[in-house]
């Protein structure tokens, strides 16, 4: 033990942190706080009114927006885009990326590009989409659809690579066949890196809607934004912006809920 | 069934793994192989499994498996691989789906193995839920369920804690006692071999060919209750292994 001379002082504590923890109500605050603070700035005059509008404007151009019906209409519409385009693309940049992790002449032959297409903007081809599968609804699906399609790709066959290549072993030496081992094993490994290049495709494909509506849409969120924008109408911009966010958040909610039921088995 | 390994030898590109391997695997009996680091003892028994085609040599099925053996060569490996995403039923479940037994016959199959390895209890559970020893038992399960005609076992309790290894074992002593399975039991375990092992093979250093083949002749009941013996076969087999465990150690891993 120690002697009386020597002195004693407890071990200093080293370790913690670095490891976030979920305060659920912290969130909603912030929220609340920012908007609350953007209110009070604009009541008292310090955000000018031509600058951006109160948030209760905001809201007020909302109601209107629910009144008139027309909310329904510009949802409908963008969902309907947004579904179909996204729906297609992911299911197609899954079956890709698949290819890409399992055979060597598909990752030989698409990862370059995959590569050389991925990083252009998909607004930039807007014109030729146009041209191609005409000002409808083809051109605005389409843009969606290459939005979300290599994002797809590139997280599918990531996680692909990214398998225990020792469950694939497994599996073969059991006899299982190639298409169970896909189904069974290769697929369900892959999901976790699939369902979060989800997440980054439905916030593409938002992003991409309201450049989709851009050209030659009646309805939408999108058409809602730039017919505000182009009149000058903040209030109604700002209400059509929120919208936007609010279906990213639902999108975002929703992933989060797929992923808790198909990932449940993890700790 | 039993399995005759015929001048098998096995190159990845320029490097030579293994050379020149003559070995039967009698039934009912344990084939231990053991070896220093890297020698090629987990190759060899994936090329005896068929998970790897030899560059020269042949592996040769003696006799026919059992009628009613799904998987005649199983494997155990040593990181389990269970599949996380499945519950302990649903792996063992995974190696019948693909032979169409029907649901009655495949739950009948599970149960069984469930209660021959004493897992009842955890049958619905997931593997990130169960301890090592546990998936061990799991993945032993597994390869009950197939009925296989010789299991090949690449390490099975080297990821274990040593408590947990001991119980393992015992478990293993007490399955062959019961039902008499033939396996090729690769591992560094000196202990484990004289434990398990009817016939010992020793390898030596890249490239691995055969030392020496030691017989151990004490019946598997009584070995644990005749330590002293075990512990002059275990010296025996550390002479053998001695000086290409040094050199072995001395090797750059990628040659």
């Amino acid at each position: 033990m120690a002697e009386p001379s020597k002195p004693v002082r407890p071990v200093r504590f080293r370790g913690g942190g670095f490891k976030p923890k979920p305060l659920g109500i912290l969130g909603p605050i912030i929220f609340a706080a920012v908007i609350a603070l953007w209110e009070l700035g604009s009541r008292t005059g310090v955000i000018g009114a031509l600058i951006l509008p109160a948030p209760s404007e905001a809201w007020v151009a909302f109601e209107e927006l629910v009144s008139s019906g027309m909310l329904w209409k510009h949802l409908s519409a963008s969902l309907q885009r947004l579904v179909i385009g996204w729906s297609s693309g992911a299911f197609l940049g899954v079956i890709v990326g698949l290819s890409i992790g399992l055979f060597s002449f598909a990752r030989a032959g698409l990862v370059p590009l995959v590569s050389a297409i991925f990083p252009i903007p998909k607004i930039a081809l807007l014109p030729l989409f146009i041209i191609w599968f005409g000002i409808g609804e083809g051109a605005k699906v389409a843009t969606i659809l290459f939005g979300t399609f290599f994002p797809t790709v590139i997280a599918t066959y990531g996680g692909v690579d990214n398998l225990d290549r020792n469950l694939v072993r497994m599996g073969q030496s059991f006899g299982l066949s190639w298409f169970s081992i896909v189904r069974k094993i290769i697929l369900p490994g892959a999901l976790p890196a699939i369902l979060s290049g989800f997440r980054i495709s439905a916030a593409v494909a938002i992003i991409l809607l309201v450049a989709a509506e851009m050209i030659g849409a009646e309805f939408g969120v999108g058409a809602y934004i730039l017919m505000a924008g182009s009149l000058m109408a903040t209030d109604q911009l700002v209400a059509g912006v929120a919208l936007l966010s609010c279906m990213g958040l639902t999108v975002a909610w929703l992933i989060s809920r797929a992923e808790k039921f198909l990932l449940r088995w993890r700790s | 069934m039993e399995l005759s390994i015929q001048s098998l030898g096995h190159h990845y590109g320029d490097l030579e793994i293994l050379r020149d391997i003559n070995l039967d695997v009698p039934a009912g009996q344990i084939v231990v192989i053991i070896g220093p680091s890297g020698c090629g003892k987990s190759t060899l028994l994936r090329l005896i499994g068929g998970l790897e085609q030899p560059t020269t040599g042949r592996v040769m099925q003696v006799g026919e498996p059992p009628e009613d053996s799904l998987n005649p060569l199983t494997y155990i490996f040593q990181d389990f691989a269970l599949l996380p995403w499945r519950s302990v039923a649903g792996n063992i479940s995974l190696a019948l789906e693909d032979h169409g037994l029907g649901k009655a016959k495949t739950a009948l199959i599970i149960d069984n193995v469930l209660a021959r390895t004493k897992l009842m209890d955890f049958r619905d559970a997931f593997p990130h839920q169960l301890s090592g020893g546990m998936k061990q038992r799991v993945a032993i399960a597994r390869a009950l369920a197939v009925r296989p005609a010789v299991l090949l076992m690449d390490e099975p309790l080297s990821a274990l804690d040593s408590q947990t290894h001991e119980l393992l074992m015992d478990d293993l002593v007490e399955l062959w006692l019961r039902e008499k399975f033939t396996a090729v039991y690769v591992t560094h375990n000196l202990a484990e071999a004289v434990r398990i092992g009817h016939k010992v093979v020793v390898l030596s250093r890249r490239p691995g060919l055969v030392r020496e083949v030691v017989d151990i002749d004490m019946a598997m009941e009584v070995r644990k209750a005749r330590p002293g013996l075990m512990v002059e076969h275990q010296q025996h087999l550390w002479n053998l292994m001695r000086d290409e465990a040094r050199a072995a150690e001395l090797e750059l891993v990628d040659g």
